[in-house]
């Protein structure tokens, strides 16, 4: 009879350890996460009413709702999307069709690439310098959205640009040899064929969108205003801000408000981030190819 | 004469598609024009004080910041920026081990519909924002560590380590495991075909094949940890020293920018030298995301 032998049987048993090491390991990231959003549910569930989402913070922001930071927040992000998204496309148009493997095509990547590492207080002195500053719009959600855009780009550019690239060239090579310039190809075969991809990461960057901070710090985003944004103009109160306001600024607001700000806050960004990945999968059980 | 008239047509193409084309062009070129944007613009806003009053050896090597100071105002940022690395060093010494051998096991061990659940999961854990964890921070993870460990306050550089750690996790495992996918799948064949054991296989031939993109990977969780703002801000409890023990608390070199831009009157020389902080991060993010994109890319020319 084979008998393994002794060196077989410890390597297995190392194999067995090594697996269960590495599984623990990858649970283990996950596990705080989890446990804060149920202690977030825990804490600051009770507080939420109907009442604490439609009416304003009252009494120093200690008490109310907070109403206008979900309209701020909004604002915020809509406008952000309506003008990255027109920009990461084309951008993501002109690297899938049209670039050529040359150096300006290599520096164009490098920028996206560190764009989106440059650290988002960062982003917020360029939006201050450029946006508020010297294209003189002055701390308004239009400059806010500005920043916020730029600093979005590389998220839309990434996904669109991947969803592009999804297209097979097969489509493209049967709709240049009936006859279509590059452009038409574009606009009739490769666009309505990534549609679903690109939303998808328009969904993504509002999510991503909606909880930042800092760089809508020094742009248009006021600790407190009594009115509602009328146009993008004006200031206005975000969700992101509200939050490290009645957290570290204001002083006795109770737990259960800045807990149920706090929920609110990530239960946006969750749901937006579960929309993305459903469409995603959505789509692609639909995929044609 | 038909081809003539077929080539005729390619070359006058209408009007509007070469706007078209032109816009997709110039989308093309926005994010240079962004990076560019973004140094000139904090260069012009900081130039008062890089061109003017800027003192080389204070601003990189003393560690007195006392912009608001009566008698001697000094902008020293050595303090900030050993604030800024021990917060950063300290996530990573808990983010690289566990976030590599996470994307071991995505990568290699996992079933593929585990795969994906655990990948939508990073994706839901790298989209908290920044300022819920630094309220948690704040709420949970500071009682948290004045209770068992003792200490006067627990916004510390643990704290602040902790929280930042679980925030570059998902960058870590997510570029870790696709340099991890990048190793040709002959590779692990030939492995296994001599009889090696998946661990074998781990440690001896993808951990030195993926090498750089792993460390691209780490470098990148670096370059998260070191501009992340708001977290920071709220985790490190705000006091400027040079750090003797992870209980001491720290602060950062963003979060001087943050904490310090909305009291300092614009265009003073305060408000110029936080540009210039600005200006010192910008140029520390450029020069890790150059060093990881050379080592990814690096890689990607020897296999």
């Amino acid at each position: 009879m084979y008998a393994p032998n002794q060196q077989l049987i410890n390597k297995n048993i190392r194999e067995e350890r090594f697996k269960s090491i590495l599984s623990f390991l990858t649970v283990i990231i996950f596990f705080p996460a989890l446990m804060i959003i149920l202690w977030l549910l825990i804490k600051g569930g009770p507080a939420l009413s109907w009442e604490f989402i439609f009416s304003s913070p009252t009494k120093g922001m200690t008490a109310g709702g907070i109403f206008p930071a979900i309209v701020g927040t909004l604002w915020l992000v809509g406008l952000c999307v309506i003008i990255s998204c027109p920009l990461g496309v084309l951008a993501a148009i002109y690297l899938s069709e049209y670039a050529k493997d040359n150096h300006t095509t290599r520096i164009i990547r490098l920028c996206i690439l560190n764009l989106a590492g440059v650290p988002s207080i960062v982003h917020a002195l360029f939006g201050l310098g450029a946006f508020v500053l010297f294209l003189r719009m002055g701390t308004s959600i239009l400059a806010a959205s500005c920043t916020l855009a730029v600093m979005n780009l590389p998220v839309i550019i990434t996904s669109t640009l991947e969803s592009l690239q999804a297209v097979p060239r097969s489509f493209r090579e049967a709709s240049w040899s009936v006859g279509a310039s590059k452009l038409q190809t574009i606009r009739h075969i490769v666009l309505p064929n990534s549609i679903p991809g690109i939303l998808t990461g328009m969904v993504f960057a509002v999510s991503r969108a909606a909880g930042e901070t800092a760089a809508i710090l020094f742009t248009g985003v006021a600790f407190y205003l009594p009115f509602l944004p009328m146009n993008v103009f004006d200031q206005c109160m975000s969700l992101s801000m509200h939050l490290f306001t009645i957290s570290t600024q204001v002083v006795g607001v109770p737990d259960s408000y800045s807990y149920a700000t706090a929920l609110v806050l990530i239960s946006m960004v969750l749901v937006v981030n579960t929309l993305s990945v459903a469409m995603r999968w959505y789509f692609r059980s639909r995929r044609k190819w | 004469m038909e081809t003539q008239s077929i080539r005729s047509k390619r070359s006058v193409r209408p009007r509007s598609e070469r706007v078209i084309e032109g816009l997709i062009k110039a989308g093309g070129m926005s994010s240079i024009l962004f990076i560019a944007g973004i140094l000139l613009f904090i260069l012009k806003e900081s130039s008062g004080y890089i061109f003017g009053s800027f003192n080389f050896v204070e601003f990189f090597t003393s560690g007195e910041w006392n912009p608001a100071s009566v008698e001697k105002i000094e902008y020293g940022t050595l303090a900030l920026l050993a604030g800024t690395l021990s917060v950063t060093m300290l996530s990573m010494v808990f983010a690289v081990p566990i976030g590599l051998a996470c994307a071991f096991y995505i990568s290699e061990f996992c079933p593929p519909q585990l795969r994906e659940t655990y990948k939508i999961l990073i994706e839901f854990l790298a989209a908290i924002p920044s300022v819920v964890w630094g309220f948690i921070a704040v709420v949970i993870v500071n009682p948290l560590l004045i209770n068992s460990f003792g200490v006067a306050t627990g916004l510390n550089i643990l704290n602040a380590a902790l929280i930042l750690s679980l925030m570059s996790l998902p960058l870590i495992v997510s570029i870790g495991e696709d340099a991890l996918r990048a190793v040709p799948e002959s590779y692990r064949e030939a492995a296994e075909g001599l009889g090696a054991t998946k661990w074998e296989i781990a440690t001896r031939v993808l951990l030195p094949a993926a090498k750089n993109g792993l460390m691209a990977a780490a470098l990148l969780g670096v370059g998260r940890a070191l501009g992340e703002t708001m977290a920071v801000l709220m985790a490190t409890g705000h006091s400027i020293r040079f750090p003797s023990s992870v209980f001491d608390p720290v602060r950062t070199l963003t979060a001087t920018i943050a904490a310090e831009l909305g009291e300092s009157p614009k265009g003073g020389e305060h408000y110029q030298v936080l540009f210039a902080l600005g200006l010192y991060l910008f140029i520390l993010s450029f020069a890790i995301n150059i060093l990881a994109d050379w080592l990814v890319r690096g890689r990607g020319k020897k296999v």
